[in-house]
């Protein structure tokens, strides 16, 4: 039986981690190889980079980075942010992502993720979906959440794993730092309709929802950024109480 | 120095970070000499079954590990690298392996538990060895297929519908199935544990 995976997200800017983590022991908060390492001590299953600029020179500056964590951080690393064509997956899997998220270029060119998952594999294409409620129905949106599409979540995680995702990412706009919990039904539903690991994001606020999203929602992975860089929760707290409630984490 | 054998295969570099980590002399490379004359070999490999054989066949390689096994030198192949040291696969049709465990390499029975089995699983040893600390540790796993082999050449295993060895052994040719160099502390210890076997020569254990 496969773990359930905990997996803190970072947000950067220009090769820096943004608004920096509030651990104790970093000497440099904005520097990733140090907040990565600082996350494999403390148990993380996995983390997520999303390059919030991603303009072309920033581009090289992500792949770099990987290539540095990746030199001192031995576990699953996924990138996104301004993945646009297979040269941007490639340049990342070759500087040692393993895993690409692919997120607006998905909607506006879907044979994206059909070319990434023929050449390199299924397993390292995650498609990202951002999601708001909209008079009763989960409409994706795009570039970082802003612009609004009138595409349905549930049938667009559809679309997306017929087309070769290995992996959904799935964001809840409406929870996203309300520290409220996960949207459970939101995953229930997309877990209804596909075979591949569904990564929960937005809403993380205690341990419990862990625990929920996992019991409630059999989500493979439960994402969270604020709550672990401001040290509000730790990740050995959060499987702590998860293994308590019965769920498998490492 | 240990050979990483380079045949184009997914991302080989990062197996690389993982041994520079830890200190262990490395090169890439596809050059025969080198290959031979390495203190250890190892095969890595992401991707399809064929595809790596027949690139392996490209770069005259196939009976050159069969030699490196025939001299006792250790190797160790990892996901891919492991399934192509069996005698065939089915995947996309049947392939013929390295041959140098006994065994085929068939796609995981669906259990109704997702394909492929992608994450962290808990191992348990079927049989004492050198790599006894992986006994109840998870290690992280990227795969569709499996090792159904003999149970005297499987070291440890997870569960995943059936029993999917997770390291296997015939004498000094070693395998494992998960990605070592993405599984933590316990994937660099496991490395480190190879490193160790290679120096004082401990292969007997099966």
């Amino acid at each position: 039986m496969l773990a359930k995976r905990i997996i803190p997200c970072l947000d950067v800017d220009d090769g820096r981690v943004k608004k920096g983590v509030n651990f104790v022991n970093l000497t440099d908060v904005g520097d990733p190889i140090e907040i990565a390492a600082e996350y494999q001590k403390q148990g993380a299953d996995e983390l997520v980079f999303l390059d919030i600029t991603a303009t072309n020179e920033h581009r090289k500056t992500m792949a770099d980075i990987v290539e540095g964590v990746s030199s001192q951080v031995f576990m699953p690393l996924t990138i996104g942010g301004g993945v646009h064509d297979v040269a941007d997956i490639q340049r990342l899997l070759k500087a040692g992502a393993d895993k690409v998220a692919i997120n607006s270029a998905a909607v506006s060119d879907p044979e994206l993720i059909t070319k990434g998952a023929e050449k390199f594999g299924n397993q390292c294409i995650v498609v990202a979906i951002d999601v708001k409620k909209n008079a009763g129905k989960y409409l994706v949106h795009t570039h970082g959440g802003k612009k609004a599409t009138d595409i349905d979540a549930i049938e667009w995680a559809k679309e997306v794993v017929k087309c070769g995702a290995g992996e959904l990412l799935i964001t809840s706009m409406d929870k996203d730092g309300t520290k409220d919990g996960f949207d459970i039904e939101l995953y229930q539903a997309i877990n209804q309709v596909v075979n591949v690991p569904i990564i929960a994001s937005g809403g993380a606020g205690k341990v419990e929802d862990f625990t929920e999203v996992f019991e409630q929602a059999d989500v493979d992975g439960a994402l969270a950024a604020s709550v672990f860089h401001f040290g509000e929760l730790s990740i050995n707290d959060v499987k702590q109480a998860v293994r308590k409630a019965g769920v498998v984490v490492r | 120095m240990f050979a990483i054998v380079d045949y184009d295969t997914g991302n080989t570099r990062n197996l690389k970070k993982a041994l520079n980590y830890l200190g262990v002399e490395n090169e890439l490379t596809d050059d025969k000499d080198k290959i031979l004359q390495a203190e250890a070999v190892i095969l890595p490999g992401v991707g399809a079954f064929k595809a790596a054989m027949a690139e392996l066949e490209k770069r005259n390689l196939v009976n050159i590990l069969r030699e490196v096994a025939a001299n006792k030198t250790p190797i160790l192949g990892i996901c891919l690298g492991m399934q192509l040291l069996f005698d065939s696969s089915q995947e996309y049709g049947f392939t013929k392996g390295l041959g140098l465990i006994s065994g085929s390499v068939e796609q995981i029975p669906d259990t109704g538990l997702k394909i492929p089995q992608m994450g962290w699983n808990q191992n348990r040893i079927i049989q004492n060895s050198p790599f006894d600390s992986i006994n109840g540790q998870f290690t992280y796993f990227v795969h569709s297929y499996y090792a159904n082999c003999d149970q005297k050449n499987i070291v440890s295993a997870v569960d995943y519908g059936p029993l999917i060895p997770s390291i296997v052994q015939n004498k000094n040719v070693i395998g494992m199935q998960f990605h070592p160099e993405k599984s933590g502390k316990v994937g660099l210890e496991l490395l480190k544990t190879f490193q160790k076997m290679v120096k004082i020569n401990d292969f007997s254990s099966n």
